[in-house]
C-alpha cells in the first residue's frame, strides 16, 4: 500500500522546500464550508490536518477554541467529521489528511471503532494533543495495524532521553512544538533557537519527516523553511472568524492565505 | 488494599488508582514539568525539615487544630444520632483549601519558581492561594470563571487585596471546570518561570497527590480529637462531607480509609442542582462514564461523544462535572457511599444549622449538613454522625440574602 504521508514528504524534498501543512476544524463554521475550505486549501496545502473539536482542550489557545465552539455549536458530531474526512477523500485521494484532537472522544468512540473508521473515511494520520509517550505505545501500536500514523509529539521541553524513546515508536512523521504555548501563541522564539532544536531531533534519525507547529504564520513562516512541513493553524482560524464578523466568504479568504503561505516557502 | 499506604500513593507505576482511574493525560509540554514536580514532592515530603516546615506554617499560620464541636441543639432537634462538626472553616482564610495552596507555595519557593498561578471556584482555593503566596513571596495569578466572579464576590474582593491579578475566564460555562482549563493553558505557555496549584484533588496525578496530602492534616487533627473525645474510635461512625473536586472530603478521610466500613463509613455528598434541574454536578451519584477531564481518567458528566457537560449548582465549589479519581476508587471499591442533596436542601440545612448553632456552614458543606440531618433521625443514639464544616458562609452571603430574604453572621 503506498503510504501517502511519506510520498507527500519525498515529493516535496524533490522540490527542495517544506511540506505545507494546514491545520482548520471539522465542522467550522458549518459542515459543508468546512468541506468547501478544505477542498480549496488543498490546492497549496500539501497535507490537510482537520481538528475534530473537543469543548475543554486544555493545550488550545483562543482562535482554535472559538473555532471548536463554533462547529460543536453547529451541531458537529464525530461521525461527521469522517464524514467531511470521507468526502474530502473521494475528491482528492491521494491526498493525505490527518485528524487532530484530544483522546476522550477516541476513548468514547472506542479505540477500534475509532481506528476503523478513520480507515474506511480514508484518514492517514492521527495526532492526540493528551495522549504522552509512552501511554500512547499501545494506541500507536494499534494505529499502524490500521494504516494510520501516529504522529507523536516532542517539545522543548522534552529531554534528550525521552526524544530517543519518542522517536524510537514513532512513524513516518514527528510533529515539534516550536515554543512553550498553546496553539495560537505569538512565536516568542527565534526562529534559529527552534531549528537548533529541530536539528537536535533530526540528528537521532534523519529519515523522519520532521514537521515544527504553534505560532507559525504568514509572517514567520519563512525562517523556517528548512523544516520538513510547517503547520499553519491559528492563523487560518483566525482569518475564519474574522471573514464571518465582516460577513466575508471563508472559503476565498483561507485560499488565498494558504496560497500566499505556499508562496513564501517555495 | 494494602493497609499501611496512604489512600493517595494507592496507583500503579501509570498512575492510575484500581487500574482505571487518574493518569497523565497531558500534552508534551507539560510532561517535564509534571515529572519535575513529582520528583521533587517526593523528596520533599521525605524530608524531615520540610515536614517540620509545614508543620510549622500549619499551627502557627493556619491555625491548627482547627475545632471538634457536638452540634447539641441540632442533635437535639433532629433525634437519633448524635451530629459533630469539625469545624475547618476555623482555619485561616475561612477553608480547607488553605492547607493546599500553603504546600503549593512552599514547593514552588523549593524549586525556585517566582510566580503562581491556580484555578479556583467558589474563590476559596484562589483566596487561600493570594494570601499563602502573598506571605511567602510569590506572585500570584488567578483564573476564576466570569459566573464565579459575579457569585462569589467577598472572595474576589480577598483575592484583589492580597495582591493577586484575577483572570476572568470567559469560555464556555465560565466557571470552575473553565477556570481549571484556562489555567492549565496558562501553565502550558509558562511551565518555566511559573508553578501551578491546581485547586482540588483533581488533574494530573501530581497534583491529586500534593493537594490531598496538604488536606490530610484535618484527618490527623480529628482522629486525636475524637479519640479525646470518647476515649476510642466509636463503633457506628460516620464521615460526611461534600464533594466537588473532593479535596476537603479526602483529607477529611485520609486517617479513616483502612478502617473497616462497617465501623466508620464514608459519605461523600454531590451536588444535586436545582430541584427540579438535569444538570446535577453529581457524576458519581448519577453513574456517570468514565471519561477524561483535566488530564485524568474519572466519571465525569459527559454526552455519548466526550463532550464535557454542563452542571449547575447553587454552590460554586461543587459546580464541577468531574470528580477526583480516588473517589472515584472509593466508590468502585466501596469503601465510600455517594450521594447527591439538591440545592434547596442544602439551604435549608444551612438555615437549620446556623440558626441552632454557633458555626455559618457554606453553601459546599452545607450539602453535607443536609445529608446528616436527612439520615440522623433513622439513626440510634450510639450513631455518631461528624459533618466536616469546610467553609465559611460570608463569601454566599449575596446568594443567601437573595433566596433567602436574609444573611446573618
Amino acid at each position: 500500500m503506498i503510504n501517502l504521508i511519506e510520498n507527500k514528504f519525498r515529493e516535496c524534498k524533490k522540490e527542495k522546500r517544506p511540506a505545507l501543512l494546514t491545520y482548520t476544524v471539522a465542522g467550522d463554521n458549518n459542515k459543508n464550508s468546512s468541506l468547501k475550505i478544505l477542498k480549496s486549501i488543498s490546492e497549496y496545502a500539501d497535507i490537510i490536518e482537520l481538528g475534530f473539536p473537543h469543548n475543554t482542550p486544555i493545550a488550545d489557545g483562543g482562535q482554535i477554541q472559538e473555532s471548536s465552539h463554533r462547529a460543536l455549536k453547529a451541531g458537529i458530531k464525530i461521525n461527521d467529521v469522517f464524514k467531511i474526512a470521507k468526502k474530502f477523500k473521494s475528491y482528492k485521494k491521494n491526498h493525505p489528511l490527518i485528524l487532530m484532537g484530544y483522546y476522550n472522544l477516541v476513548l468514547q468512540y472506542g479505540e477500534n471503532n475509532f481506528l476503523k473508521k478513520c480507515k474506511t473515511s480514508g484518514v492517514n494520520g492521527i495526532i492526540i494533543v493528551d495522549l504522552p509517550w509512552p501511554e500512547n505505545k499501545s494506541f500507536a501500536k494499534k494505529c499502524k495495524k490500521f494504516s494510520v500514523c501516529y504522529v507523536q509529539l516532542i517539545s522543548p521541553t522534552t529531554t534528550l532521553k525521552r526524544m530517543k524513546g519518542i522517536i524510537k515508536d514513532s512513524h513516518e512523521m514527528i510533529y515539534y512544538i516550536s515554543m512553550l504555548s498553546t496553539t495560537g501563541g505569538k512565536l516568542k522564539v527565534s526562529s534559529k533557537k527552534i531549528l537548533k532544536n529541530y536539528q537536535k531531533i533530526k540528528n537521532i534519525n534523519s529519515a523522519k519527516n520532521l514537521v515544527i507547529g504553534f505560532g507559525i504564520t504568514t509572517k514567520t513562516i519563512s525562517s523556517l523553511k528548512l523544516a520538513d512541513g510547517l503547520v499553519v493553524g491559528s492563523q487560518l482560524c483566525r482569518s475564519i472568524s474574522k471573514s464571518l464578523e465582516g460577513g466575508q466568504n471563508p472559503v476565498t479568504k483561507l485560499n488565498k492565505m494558504v496560497k500566499n503561505l505556499k508562496r513564501k516557502i517555495i | 488494599m494494602k493497609k499501611s499506604k496512604l489512600i493517595i500513593d494507592k496507583h500503579d507505576k501509570n498512575f492510575f488508582y484500581g487500574g482505571k482511574f487518574g493518569g497523565n493525560f497531558i500534552p508534551e509540554t507539560l510532561k517535564k514539568p509534571i515529572d519535575d514536580l513529582t520528583v521533587l514532592f517526593e523528596k520533599l515530603r521525605n524530608n524531615r525539615n520540610f515536614i517540620e516546615q509545614r508543620d510549622y506554617y500549619f499551627k502557627n499560620y493556619i491555625g491548627s487544630p482547627t475545632p471538634f464541636i457536638y452540634l447539641r441543639n441540632l442533635s437535639k432537634f433532629i433525634g437519633g444520632a448524635k451530629i459533630y462538626a469539625k469545624v475547618v472553616s476555623e482555619a485561616n482564610g475561612g477553608a480547607h483549601k488553605i492547607y493546599n495552596a500553603t504546600v503549593h507555595c512552599l514547593i514552588a519557593k523549593k524549586s525556585g519558581k517566582k510566580y503562581i498561578v491556580g484555578d479556583t471556584g467558589a474563590g476559596y482555593a484562589g483566596k487561600m492561594l493570594s494570601m499563602a503566596a502573598k506571605k511567602f513571596g510569590l506572585k500570584c495569578k488567578i483564573f476564576m470563571g466570569a459566573k464565579d466572579i459575579k457569585r462569589q464576590k467577598p472572595n474576589v474582593k480577598a483575592m484583589r487585596e492580597n495582591g493577586a491579578e484575577i483572570i476572568p475566564v470567559t469560555t464556555g460555562s465560565q466557571t470552575l471546570v473553565d477556570a481549571v482549563s484556562e489555567c492549565m493553558r496558562y501553565w502550558v505557555s509558562n511551565c518555566d518561570s511559573t508553578a501551578m496549584c491546581v485547586g482540588s484533588t483533581v488533574g494530573p496525578n501530581i497534583f491529586i497527590k500534593i493537594c490531598a496530602w496538604s488536606t490530610s492534616q484535618i484527618s490527623r487533627e480529628l482522629i486525636l480529637q475524637i479519640k479525646s473525645e470518647f476515649g476510642k474510635i466509636p463503633k457506628k461512625l460516620k464521615l460526611i462531607n461534600c464533594v466537588g473536586g473532593g479535596s476537603s472530603a479526602l483529607g477529611f478521610w485520609n486517617e479513616f480509609i483502612n478502617y473497616d466500613k462497617n465501623q466508620i463509613e464514608l459519605i461523600g455528598v454531590e451536588a444535586g442542582g436545582p430541584r427540579n434541574s438535569k444538570l446535577h454536578a453529581a457524576p458519581l451519584t448519577n453513574n456517570s462514564k468514565i471519561g477524561i477531564l483535566h488530564g485524568a481518567k474519572q466519571y465525569v458528566i459527559q454526552d455519548k461523544e466526550g463532550q464535557i457537560g454542563k452542571t449547575e449548582s447553587i454552590s460554586a465549589g461543587l459546580d464541577y462535572p468531574g470528580i477526583s479519581p480516588i473517589h472515584c476508587y472509593l466508590k468502585d471499591i466501596k469503601r465510600a457511599r455517594y450521594t447527591a442533596i439538591s440545592d434547596e436542601d442544602a439551604l435549608e440545612a444551612f438555615k437549620l444549622v446556623s440558626s441552632l448553632e454557633k458555626i455559618s456552614p457554606s453553601l459546599e458543606p452545607s450539602h453535607a449538613f443536609a445529608e446528616a440531618i436527612k439520615i440522623a433521625p433513622k439513626l440510634k443514639k450510639d450513631n455518631i454522625l461528624i459533618v466536616n464544616s469546610c467553609g465559611d458562609s460570608l463569601k454566599d452571603k449575596d446568594i443567601i440574602k437573595k433566596r433567602l430574604g436574609h444573611y446573618s453572621r
